[in-house]
């Protein structure tokens, strides 16, 4: 089989087992699947299709930071805790206006990969100094950034109706996007571009570059890179940095955008939740840009659609969207697994198919 | 040569009963000495919640969904198979509890969230297992599936219930019967007295007696009861030594003729039956009612437990029993929990000391700092953030992790995947 058949034949049928396995979930509450689908497949209008692209574009960030550690076998749980802990340093700091325009929107994303790559670099180096498992140690963290954020929103914050929010970033530091239909629609945020340019940074570094082979050989056989000179410890922490890093950019398109609901950080307006989406999506485009840019559109596609539900009057609740997604996830490991076991079986039998030929050959001329 | 081959090692006859007296007086002293150790910051702060009996019922009720999750994790690794999704099996436990508490009874709401639990365990193990899906990759996709699902059931089933069994709502089910509770008369009264004059050590003995006899549910005497009877199945019978030595080594294990996937799945689904009973726990017994959000991340809190505690049943019930505390303080005003400083200030003193003995002089350093810093934050403030004492089992476990990891000992084939005939 080649390899081009396998690596599409996979995501195919993990989708269909996905749809099918939620319109069973659908027909159990009672609720018809052919009005569901109609709804949640039925062309979104302007204004939600420039909020998938806008979603996509963060989820595709979080996917891009988990896979810079999956690509070396590096689970990072943690991009969740270390863009909460990010987009606040972002946040206050921006809402602080210590610097006009452009300038703080520069110096913010700049501070929120340092505050990700140090929150990251809590795990790496309980990793490499103590033999800590990064998935343990940072689910631990995922949760205490929850806390710290918490504590520094109480008590560093200014109140707002009932709640607590950092300063609001000022017109200036704002950014408007593309209109791409009409105003109304609301726009493309500007910074959601930065996803586009996190892509391509990451499919050159990973493929044409001697730090990505390094992160790759690691990844595939540890000790073979250790032989060829590679200092795993010393990888560990700066691929743990650099995921934690670019998590750190995931949730600024939102904050710097003049069409967002607000510029600011509070527990309503911050979106949570996308570092574990992201991990999803990293698993469904297997590491691999392009397919995360589709799996992320899928993921964000499926998320605004499900909103529709409601107002279409199908009653069904759009929490379904999650069934959905992490039935997608199980189902695209299994796919790959069983693919690949067909393929290894392809190859043993043509390989055997093979050397039958020449022993008959060998046996023909004896 | 001679060295080599004669002067066989005098083995002392390990005496089993021995060994097994001397475990005992060590966990008597160390409980002993925990509990003057409490007494006296107690008498000293005049913080008398720390552990007065409304103090420890609510510790008890913390601890238990902490408790169950963590065991449940037990089962699964200590056969090899890591369990992260203990969160979305919980989640799972606290739907099931409501919908056949409301319909059949609190009992059967019992069996009902350990059911739908187990029904988490086997979708883990039918990836783990079966296709050697990684297994943190299956349970942080049975996370998502657990979280969406009792939402979007809750929905579609609790949304138009109301009569005399329950509420519901959107995203809730309340006012469900709970599973009851027993007092034991005379005993009770009279240990809740004692406990109230305050006096040193025997009114905190009294008040966590007190505290056990006195409106205990009886899914918290189950839970208790299961610690045991975990302890006993896995270390003391033939089926608990070969789910074991899956985890150790299972391909070893194969060639012994144990069938290695049979025990994962078993230990598995058995795992997802005690965190959706860690679930139906928090919806009947430390509430009285389902709603969405509602384990609040004791999974991965029973997970952190778990690794605390060593892979180990004593081990998970001390971690357990220290996480639910916490858990338990939000409760309380913040005097008691800055009494607590002290308490810790004095824990990591004795702990320096013993360093000391052993003769690890950097560790006694690190211990005795850390000592002296608690000591100076009581002294100097006068309460503690409550976002403090929230993070406190997540900021234990990761100073555990690093700082005693190499005292910490996992399966060792734990979170590897198995093949079917790779022994060979």
């Amino acid at each position: 089989m080649p390899k081009l058949v396998s690596g599409v034949l996979a995501p195919v049928l993990a989708l269909l087992a996905a749809i099918v396995i939620t319109s069973a979930v659908v027909v159990f509450v009672g609720a018809s699947p052919v009005d569901f689908w109609e709804v949640m497949l039925s062309w979104p209008s302007n204004r939600s299709v420039l909020t998938v692209l806008n979603q996509a574009s963060m989820i595709f960030l979080s996917a891009t930071a988990a896979a810079i550690g999956f690509r070396m076998n590096l689970f990072n749980i943690g991009v969740e805790g270390q863009y909460r802990v990010a987009s606040y340093v972002a946040a206050a700091f921006a809402g602080g206006a210590f610097l006009p325009g452009a300038l703080n929107i520069v110096v913010s994303i700049l501070l929120a990969m340092a505050a990700g790559a140090a929150w990251a670099a809590i795990p790496a180096i309980l990793k490499v100094t103590r033999g800590v498992s990064e998935v343990i140690s940072t689910i631990m963290l995922n949760a205490i950034a929850v806390f710290v954020v918490g504590y520094l929103l109480s008590n560093y914050a200014e109140k707002a109706g009932d709640g607590r929010r950092t300063t609001p970033v000022e017109d200036d530091s704002l950014l408007a996007g593309f209109a791409l239909f009409e105003d109304k629609d609301g726009s493309l945020w500007t910074l959601s571009l930065m996803a586009v340019l996190v892509g391509l940074a990451f499919w050159f570094v990973i493929n044409r570059t001697r730090f990505g082979f390094d992160l790759r050989a690691t990844g595939m056989n540890e000790s073979a890179a250790i032989a060829s000179g590679v200092s795993v410890k010393k990888m560990v922490v700066v691929a743990m940095m650099t995921s934690g890093a670019v998590a750190g950019l995931i949730w600024l398109p939102a904050l710097f955008a003049e069409t967002t609901s607000g510029n600011y950080f509070s527990s309503s307006v911050f979106q949570a939740n996308l570092g574990f989406t992201g991990i999803a999506v990293a698993l469904l485009g297997r590491n691999n840009p392009v397919g995360m840019a589709l799996g992320a559109l899928l993921f964000a596609f499926l998320g605004v659609q499900s909103t529709q539900l409601e107002f279409a009057g199908v009653d069904v609740s759009n929490d379904v969207v999650l069934v959905t997604q992490g039935v997608i996830v199980l189902t695209i490991v299994i796919a790959y697994e069983i693919v690949g076991r067909w393929r290894t079986a392809a190859e043993q039998r043509s390989v055997r198919a093979a050397l039958d030929d020449r022993t008959d050959k060998v046996g023909v001329s004896a | 040569m001679s060295t080599l081959l004669s002067e066989p090692t005098p083995t002392a006859p390990v005496d089993k009963q021995e060994r097994g007296r001397r475990f005992a007086s060590i966990w008597l002293i160390v409980t002993v000495g925990a509990l003057a150790a409490v007494s006296l910051v107690r008498v000293i702060t005049g913080a008398d919640e720390i552990d007065s009996r409304g103090s420890v019922a609510a510790a008890i009720t913390a601890t238990c969904p902490i408790l169950l999750a963590a065991l449940g994790g037990l089962w699964s690794e200590r056969a090899g198979v890591v369990n992260i999704g203990l969160e979305g099996q919980m989640i799972l436990g606290t739907w099931g509890a409501a919908y056949f508490t409301y319909w059949y009874g609190p009992w059967t709401g019992i069996m009902g969230a350990i059911l739908l639990g187990a029904l988490g365990g086997l979708i883990h193990a039918i990836a783990t297992v079966t296709f050697g899906v990684d297994h943190i990759v299956s349970g942080v996709a049975i996370n998502l599936i657990g979280l969406g699902l009792a939402a979007f059931l809750a929905e579609a089933f609790f949304a138009d219930l109301n009569s005399s069994r329950g509420t519901g709502g959107q995203n809730k089910l309340t006012g469900l019967e709970n599973p009851g509770a027993i007092t034991v008369p005379g005993l009770s009264d009279a240990l809740t007295d004692l406990g109230e004059k305050h006096w040193f050590f025997i009114s905190d003995l009294a008040s966590i007696l007190a505290a056990l006899t006195t409106r205990i549910s009886l899914v918290t005497i189950l839970v208790l009861a299961l610690v045991g009877v975990t302890a006993f199945v896995l270390w003391r019978t033939t089926f608990g030594l070969r789910l074991r030595s899956c985890g150790e080594n299972p391909q070893a294990a194969e060639s012994l003729g144990i069938s290695v996937l049979r025990y994962k799945y078993v230990a598995v689904i058995i795992s997802g039956g005690f965190a959706g009973l860690g679930g139906g726990y928090l919806a009947l017994v430390s509430a009285s009612g389902f709603s969405t959000g509602q384990t609040n991340g004791r999974g991965y809190i029973g997970l952190a437990a778990m690794i605390f505690g060593n892979w180990r049943p004593g081990g998970i019930l001390l971690g357990s029993g220290m996480f639910g505390y916490t858990d338990s303080l939000r409760l309380r005003d913040s005097g008691t929990i800055h009494a607590l400083l002290l308490l810790v200030a004095i824990g990591l003193a004795v702990f320096a000391v013993l360093a000391l003995r052993a003769a690890n002089r950097s560790r006694a350093i690190v211990l005795g700092v850390g000592a002296v810093l608690f000591l100076l934050w009581f002294l100097l403030t006068d309460e503690v953030p409550r976002e403090f004492t929230s993070m406190t089992p997540y900021v234990a476990t990761l100073l555990v992790l690093a700082f005693a990891a190499q005292r910490l000992r996992m399966p060792k084939a734990d979170g590897q995947i198995y093949r079917k005939g790779s022994a060979g």
